[in-house]
């Protein structure tokens, strides 16, 4: 890339920040919700990104992991007064336990399969919660979550609280970054691209098809961990299947495989039912019809279509280079 | 144990309905390729057609001929045409997700053009109970049965003992090479469609007066449809009836022996079991992974 | 010539704000279960509220003012329903209205408490008017209401020593069960079967299995309308002759017509019910039917009285006051005589409770059939 596209690249994500920083001031207390949920949402489907974009599994449970991490998150700020971020440490290990034991059958068998086991573990996980109210308090669900205090922040207000939602999407994407960029992330793009070749070269498509899934739902108990104190009540009832679809739809229209493809996909899914609001109750109906237009015509999301794009641009530019230069060389003497 | 056998009688009752439903999606996947996740929905919709039928006036056996050819052209030629042929060559998977919208998109349409409430359905057959064994039973339930039965025979003859069935295996195992011998795939490809077409309308048209015609009952009966398919057996039709037959009796068993909180959960875990254990389904054969 | 321009200008823009303010509509906001699991509540509960709407604006609005709803779609989710709350909030509406489910309710009741605004909604589990709420109204009977009077019926009346409890598992569901557990516990009916089911289940051959097998006087059904008459009829299958016992779920009018014959002998204790003998009810329904094509369950019911209640409350005040609606509804009684809308005389206590006549029916030959009326306590 040019020094001029690199450094535009750089301005356009400062902007981006600064505005995700200072815009939101002025927005009212609805506003900073959504954009609150929208971050949450972020880092679940960057988990889902992991295993479905860049390692290509289908998981149909990460509706049941977010769940996993909100009740831990609920559970031990309301009946055991501990931080959130013990809550935090017991959902990451938990999740990525419970998805490693749940990714064993996944090694034997092809994509759909796990698509299958995954849609079992969901409706498991809602039964489980619901049942078990001993724990849970069942469909009664539990209240008055409070929200943490950040270094030593209350973020009681809003405001203090998204940027704390904020900051931990920051920090889950430099995180998740940094996994991309390292021999496991690479690992994890040749499986999906090619395991066959992958194993021929050595990869133990196991263990890395294993850790991919693992840290997907790790991610998933970490936007749970946030959901709870975001909306300071939870039920049983959000952590169904539906939010797992929700999710998928999110990485799919976004453009799974992309970094910021969940960025794009959550913002999608979070404001569209705003945008639709005038078409009263066809916007589901609306939504399901251009997801399905889009899988058709881009199954790798909108991302996907900006790839294509911007993929032609630059071979139409180096096939006129070339033929500039091979007309040069024809005329030359 | 006189409670036992009321409980596996109505487990073979309920069974039935799901074999009847998975047997369509077992189909898709045989021979086509496709993982229908919208399959309750396929069973939910010929009913709501024909309702609308009945509504601008229509006799009930002529809104069941019409119902049956829209689903044909609806969910059989349109599924195909507008869905699955542009998406095929994308892989499994992203068709896979699209019926996942594709059956929300179902619902919302059924729910807004006709109602969130849930509407009786009128059965052909007649409403009455049958003694089996000292137990009774409703004759719609063994109707169901029996069509289900029905179907997976005539399909296992079709598909193993007819020409056209020959061709439709060999599009599934291998279009390329098939097309190299000479097998119409596409159209081999769009009788599938039109089988399950027809299967979803017949199956509606005997489980809606049961279960009702709401838009979500696509749901549970999709749901159970796909755990009776992999347990049975996901590449032989007749895993489909085994399946279906197990999970009713499962299901019926879990809830009066194990506990009604927790009955949804003993077919799930049955669903995880065989796919450590058994990945081909207790009646279907190992798979090949290709490479 | 200025001065005059200027002052013209000036009388305009006056008389035009005093013009405003004076037929300025009341805007209501109203969050609902429009979608998801449960569009059949939301969706009645909104149909109700617009119904009434339209009437009062016929007439002409309450004190001169029009009213307004902006309905939101909860989507059944509390996460969903509490944004659509703080949206709603923001925008200071007089009331808010809604949601139904009591689950949606516990987390929005909060804000609207912190906002001055009072709720008026429709879920009906115990807890949500014993935590101290000052801005929160049921529209019908809680269950802390409602299950005494059906706990002294099955042991007075139908003198059961032990009865088989089935429920649907969810915040409606469980609530019930879990009041009428105490209340059987007071006159010491022992629990024969404890049955949950699942909202939407199509099977229930097993249940009515363990039923038959624990051989109760009495079972007592606690499960949605369709359901309701999916159970009715496969304890007729399977010939179990006890009384069943219910809520408006077990005898309302669609229960009779998708099970037909097996309803019969089913009773309940009906608070809000459609098939009420009440004149103004029935003028309800009708009304109700006309404009949707569909008969109304109780939810319907629920979403027209809360703009009744609404119009009650700012006419005794006499101006449109939303903070200090909520202390003029605690407490206050509206009589159907001076305000039809209300179908029946209601009291509010200080909880937000309410008090009214109910009724015990019974399904005799496909109708319902007042057995018992039920009178207002005060």
């Amino acid at each position: 890339m040019t020094a001029t596209g690199k450094y535009l690249r750089i301005a356009l994500g400062v902007v981006v920040i600064a505005a995700l920083i200072i815009v939101p001031m002025n927005f009212n207390r609805y506003g900073l919700f959504i954009l609150s949920q929208w971050a949450v949402m972020t880092i679940a489907a960057m988990g889902l990104n992991l295993t479905l974009g860049y390692a290509g599994q289908v998981s149909l449970a990460q509706g049941a992991f977010v769940g996993i991490g909100a009740y831990a998150a609920a559970i031990m700020t309301t009946q055991g007064g501990m931080p959130l971020i013990a809550a935090l440490g017991v959902a990451i290990v938990l999740c990525f336990a419970i998805g490693w034991i749940l990714g064993y059958p996944a090694l034997r068998v092809q994509h759909h399969y796990l698509a299958f086991v995954t849609l079992a573990f969901s409706t498991l996980a809602f039964l489980v919660f619901r049942n078990e109210d001993w724990l849970t308090k069942g469909i009664y669900g539990i209240s008055n979550i409070p929200r943490p205090n950040v270094l030593g922040f209350a973020t009681n207000r809003p405001l203090p609280f998204y940027y704390f939602c904020l900051g931990s999407l920051a920090l889950v994407s430099l995180a998740v970054w940094w996994l991309i960029r390292s021999p496991w992330g690479r690992a994890f793009v040749a499986l999906r691209e090619n395991p066959v070749r992958a194993l021929s070269l050595g990869i133990d498509t196991r263990r890395y098809t294993l850790m991919a899934f693992a840290i997907g739902s790790a991610l998933g108990g970490v936007a749970g961990t946030l959901y709870a104190p975001l909306t300071q009540y939870i039920d049983p009832v959000p952590f169904n299947l539906s939010l797992s679809l929700d999710l998928l739809m999110m990485v799919i229209v976004g453009g799974s495989g992309f970094f910021f493809g969940p960025f794009l996909g959550a913002m999608i899914a979070v404001l569209l039912p705003e945008w639709l609001r005038f078409t009263q109750g066809y916007y589901l109906m609306l939504y399901a019809v251009a997801v399905m237009l889009l899988l058709i015509y881009s199954p790798t999301g909108i991302l996907g279509i900006l790839d294509r794009y911007l993929a032609e641009r630059r071979t139409k530019a180096a096939s006129a280079l070339r033929a500039v230069a091979k007309s040069r060389l024809e005329t030359a003497p | 144990m006189s409670n036992l056998l009321d409980l596996l009688v109505a487990g073979l009752a309920t069974g039935a309905i799901y074999a009847l439903v998975a047997v369509g999606f077992t189909l898709l996947w045989q021979t086509s390729q496709t993982i229908n996740f919208a399959q309750g929905e396929f069973v939910m919709l010929p009913a709501f057609l024909m309702l609308a039928v009945m509504h601008v006036g229509a006799p009930f056996w002529l809104a069941i001929i019409l119902g049956i050819l829209l689903s044909l052209l609806l969910l059989g030629l349109g599924f195909k045409l507008l869905l699955v042929d542009p998406m095929l060559r994308h892989g499994v998977l992203p068709l896979a997700i699209a019926t996942m919208a594709l059956a929300i998109g179902m619902k919302e349409a059924v729910k807004q053009f006709f109602s969130a409430e849930a509407s009786p359905f009128p059965s052909i057959v007649p409403a009455g109970d049958v003694s089996i064994l000292g137990r009774v039973v409703s004759l719609q339930s063994l109707s169901v049965l029996a069509l289900a039965i029905a179907v997976v025979v005539g399909l296992t003859a079709l598909l193993n003992r007819t020409s056209i069935g020959h061709q439709m295996q060999a599009t599934a195992q291998n279009p390329t090479v098939a097309r190299i011998i000479g097998v119409p795939v596409e159209r081999m490809i769009l009788l599938t469609f039109l089988i399950n077409a027809f299967l979803v309308a017949l199956a509606s048209l005997l489980i809606t007066p049961i279960y009702l015609a709401k838009f979500s009952s696509g749901e549970v009966l999709g749901q159970a449809a796909f755990i009776a398919a992999i347990v049975g057996g996901f590449n032989q039709v007749r895993g489909a009836i085994a399946g279906g037959l197990l999970i009713g009796v499962v299901d019926n068993l879990s809830a009066a022996y194990v506990s009604t909180q927790y009955r949804a959960a003993v077919p799930l875990i049955l669903l995880i079991v065989i796919i450590l254990f058994r990945p081909q389904g207790l009646l279907g054969r190992p798979e090949e992974r290709t490479v | 010539m200025k001065i005059g321009i200027c002052a013209g200008l000036l009388l305009v823009t006056v008389s035009s704000v005093a013009a405003f303010a004076q037929g300025a509509p009341i805007k209501l906001a109203d969050v609902a279960e429009l979608s998801g699991g449960g569009a059949t509540v939301g969706n009645n509960w909104k149909n109700g509220i617009d119904l009434a709407i339209e009437e009062i604006n016929a007439k002409g609005g309450v004190l001169g003012r029009k009213l307004e709803v902006t309905h939101a779609d909860s989507q059944s989710n509390p996460g969903v329903a509490r944004a659509q709350v703080q949206k709603a909030l923001d925008n200071e509406p007089y009331v808010l209205l809604g949601p139904g489910y009591s689950g949606s309710v516990k987390v929005t009741s909060p804000l609207a408490a912190e906002a001055g605004i009072t709720q008026i909604m429709g879920g009906e589990a115990a807890e949500l008017t014993q935590g101290g709420n000052k801005f929160l109204f049921r529209t019908s009977f809680g269950q802390q209401s409602s299950m005494p009077k059906v706990a002294k019926y099955i042991n007075d009346e139908l003198k059961a020593k032990s009865v088989a409890i089935v429920w649907v598992n969810n915040d409606f569901g469980k609530g019930g069960r879990d009041v009428i557990t105490k209340e059987f516990a007071k006159y010491n009916i022992k629990v024969a079967a404890d049955i949950s089911t699942e909202a939407g289940q199509a099977d229930f051959a097993a249940d009515v299995s363990k039923i038959k097998a624990a051989a109760p006087d009495a079972v007592f059904i606690y499960v949605n309308e369709e359901e309701s008459a999916r159970m009715l009829k496969e304890l007729k299958r399977q010939a179990i002759s006890v009384p069943l016992m219910g809520e408006t779920t077990l005898v309302g009018q669609k229960v009779v017509e998708l099970a037909g014959e097996a309803a019969n002998g089913a009773r309940g204790h009906v608070g809000l019910t459609t098939d009420a003998p009440v004149d103004l009810v029935k003028a309800f329904r009708e009304k109700f039917a006309k404009k949707y094509n569909y008969v109304p369950d109780h939810n319907g019911l629920k979403g027209y009285l809360a703009i009744y209640m609404i119009k009650a409350t700012t006419e005794k005040m006499g101006k449109v006051d939303a903070k200090a609606f909520a202390d003029n509804l605690h407490g206050l009684t509206i009589k159907a005589a001076s305000e039809p809308g209300i179908l029946m005389d209601v009291t509010f206590d200080e909880k937000g409770d309410i008090d009214r006549q109910g009724f015990l029916v019974e399904i005799v030959d496909g109708k319902q059939v007042v057995k018992q009326v039920l009178p207002k306590l005060n």
